[in-house]
């Protein structure tokens, strides 16, 4: 038989049983809108990793305490010698290769001020954040080396955190109260976004390293250290440096290991991609068992309509198809029904991602190579399921065909 | 001399149902040449089907030999079967056997599709004028359960028609249709034989049979007897009787 005439014969059998046909289709649509779906968050998360992380700020590189090797970059108690304000300092004065450095202090707290409070990210940084984040200021100003010294009691304004306290204020010159230690607002920051960790960078607020760790802490650990190289190029030396700096900094002698970990950007967006790499295939891993269990469906409505369509099987080869022609027919029917139901499930997709992406802070991406994916899956489960299913019809015996009540 | 079409040699086929086997025919014999009208007769069980089944290749003998235009078709392959069937053997049944939603003209046109060698290259035409021959022209995109039982018979026949076969196989073409219909049907074999188509068909009525050239009786799966027809008779002229009959009663 011709492919022109095969294709009609299977999609006008497809048409005679509408609702049957779209049934067991149903399983490969739900199945390829779901792994393409999934995929296209995967994916969406992932760019959003790289974006983020690239906008962390050029040739950056963060100074753990602790080793890799002891387990865990933040354990910081018992043995772990943890950072203070002396090894930024350390850094400041003999790194030639380092262009800025600042501390990082945690202190995440209750804010209250201007309409309300809310509870937020607070750092404790130094003058020089700014430029290691590539993260300026959007009004008013940043704080200074002075304030830094004199323990100022200032702070600078993620836009999330001036959203919340001033929606309709200028918060610049107002008070807001950290731990209940009153801070002036001297700056608002550029709107950045989401962060690499799925978070609202924005949700934070800035102020002097020394008055976090003094007023608001009580004491004197950092909890990591961000630095940038003076150059792109020269990142791996001004690792080695940092290095050097530490060991001489925590007096460790030759033979004893690193008791701290330092990581440039590069070193960090590999382990996060490859992270949400690793959800992408698992997310799709979910969504293709449900693919499978669709082409099952397949075999199933297959074996019954072989069944059902003995006859005609029968008639069919007493007028002289052969084996193969009923095959390749039941075959075809088969893949035409699954690669139909793979199309829709695409447009289903579309439709999902586009939701998505509209309605939630979703930012799912399909790459055209899922779609070729998805639908050459979909096709290659109707070959499989629907072999065994269309070599039992062909095999019949035309007069045992016939004769099937 | 016509040419000799069906030589069939010692013929036999045995069913095995688990332990139990059915001689279904026993060493039959048959010759039937180009253009001849064989109607196949005998009681219920004494192999008739199974004869024909053999004869269009729709199942193999158990044992003897089957020449089919001078072919062993003993030695041939699965496929080979196919293409015999498709090409030199039209295959009518007692219980139509149409595709059920598929118009005439499409349930016609079917054998062309298998047509591997390309014997028919205007398959359209073909099939019109194959439903032309059995005088359904105006009915051709109907589907089969739109048309009457003696109107399902023809567009099987013009079926069997369709791909110009060697000989016209018919079990029981009549079996489900009532007398006058059953005429009609003859008529049109009668009148494919008159050009040339030569036909086996099987049936219970001796006044069917009637209609044929010549009569094989089979008993017990064996031919008993195998002879020619003196009084023959025309289908056609039947046909005109029984309307006379019907306007008389009326
Ligand atoms: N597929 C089969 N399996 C087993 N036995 C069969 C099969 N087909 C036919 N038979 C047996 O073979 C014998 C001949 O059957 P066949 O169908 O040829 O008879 P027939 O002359 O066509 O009868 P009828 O006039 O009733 O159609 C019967 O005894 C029947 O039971
Ligand atoms: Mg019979």
């Amino acid at each position: 038989m011709q492919l022109k005439n095969i294709l009609k014969v299977a999609w006008k059998s497809i048409l005679k049983s509408r609702m049957r046909s779209l049934l067991t289709a149903l399983g490969i649509i739900i199945g390829v809108a779901a792994v393409v779906v999934m995929v296209a968050i995967g994916d969406g998360a992932q760019k959003q990793v790289e974006d983020q992380i690239a906008s962390l700020g050029s040739n950056m590189i963060i100074i753990f305490p602790g080793s890799v090797n002891q387990g865990g970059v933040r354990g910081g108690f018992g043995s772990i010698n943890r950072f203070t304000l002396d090894d930024v300092q350390r850094i400041k004065d003999n790194a030639t290769l380092i262009k800025a450095v600042t501390p990082i202090v945690r202190a995440n707290s209750q804010v209250i001020g201007g309409t309300g409070n809310w509870f937020t990210q607070v750092l404790g940084v130094s003058p020089e954040y700014p430029e290691i984040r590539s993260w300026p200021v959007a009004s008013g100003e940043f704080f200074t080396e002075r304030d830094v010294i004199s323990r100022a009691k200032v702070c600078v304004l993620g836009q999330e955190v001036v959203n919340q306290l001033f929606p309709d204020d200028d918060p610049i010159g107002q008070q807001i109260r950290i731990r209940n230690v009153p801070f002036k607002v001297i700056g608002v920051l550029t709107e950045k976004g989401q962060s690499a960790m799925g978070t609202n960078s924005d949700d934070i607020i800035l102020a002097p390293a020394t008055t976090v760790l003094d007023r608001l802490l009580g004491g004197r650990y950092i909890s990591f250290i961000q630095a940038s190289a003076v150059s792109n190029d020269q990142i791996q030396q001004a690792q080695e440096q940092l290095r050097q700096i530490m060991r001489d900094a925590h007096k460790l002698t030759q033979g004893e290991e690193d008791d701290f970990t330092v990581r440039n950007q590069a070193d960090i967006s590999e382990a996060a991609t490859e992270t949400s790499r690793i959800l992408t295939i698992l997310l799709a891993s979910v969504a293709g068992v449900s693919l499978v269990v669709g082409g099952i469906g397949i075999m199933n409505i297959m074996l019954v309509s072989v069944t059902e369509r003995t006859r005609e099987i029968g008639i069919r080869l007493s007028i002289g198809a052969r084996a193969s022609d009923i095959l390749i027919q039941f075959l075809t029917e088969a893949t035409v029904l699954s690669l139909t139901g793979g199309l829709i499930g695409i447009l289903l997709s579309f439709a999902v991602t586009y939701i998505l992406n509209n309605y939630t802070g979703q930012a799912a991406l399909i790459r055209p190579e899922i779609i070729i994916m998805a639908v050459g899956f979909a096709g290659a489960i109707g070959i499989f399921f629907g072999f065994y299913p269309a070599r039992k019809a062909a095999n019949l015996n035309p007069i045992d065909a016939l004769r099937y009540e | 001399m016509n040419k000799n079409i069906i030589n069939i040699f010692n013929l036999g086929k045995v069913y095995k149902i688990g332990e139990v086997e059915v001689h279904a025919l026993r060493s039959v014999s048959l010759s039937i040449d180009e253009g001849e009208f064989v109607a196949i007769m005998g009681a219920s069980g004494s192999g008739k089907s199974t004869l024909m089944n053999l004869l269009g290749c729709l199942d193999k003998p158990t044992t003897g030999e089957y020449y089919l235009d001078g072919v062993n078709t003993s030695k041939l392959t699965k496929n080979q079967y196919a293409d015999i069937r498709n090409q030199k053997i039209g295959f009518v049944f007692q219980g139509f056997n149409l595709l059920p939603r598929t118009t005439a003209l499409e349930n016609v046109e079917l054998p062309l599709m298998y047509d591997r060698i390309n014997k028919i290259k205007n398959p359209l035409e073909r099939a019109v004028e194959a439903l032309e021959r059995v005088g359904l022209k105006d009915r051709i995109h109907h589907m089969p359960n739109q048309l009457s039982g003696g109107q399902q018979q023809r567009v099987a026949i013009a079926r069997a028609l369709v791909n110009s076969p060697s000989i016209l196989l018919a079990d029981e073409p009549t079996g489900n249709l009532d007398s006058k219909t059953s005429v009609e049907v003859f008529s049109v074999f009668q009148k494919l034989n008159e050009e040339g188509i030569t036909i086996i068909l099987v049936t219970h009525e001796r006044d069917f049979a009637n209609f044929a050239k010549r009569i094989v009786e089979l008993r017990d799966g064996k031919i008993v007897r195998d002879y020619m027809i003196s009084k023959r008779l025309n289908a056609e002229e039947e046909l005109e009787k029984l309307k006379k009959e019907i306007v008389e009663e009326v």
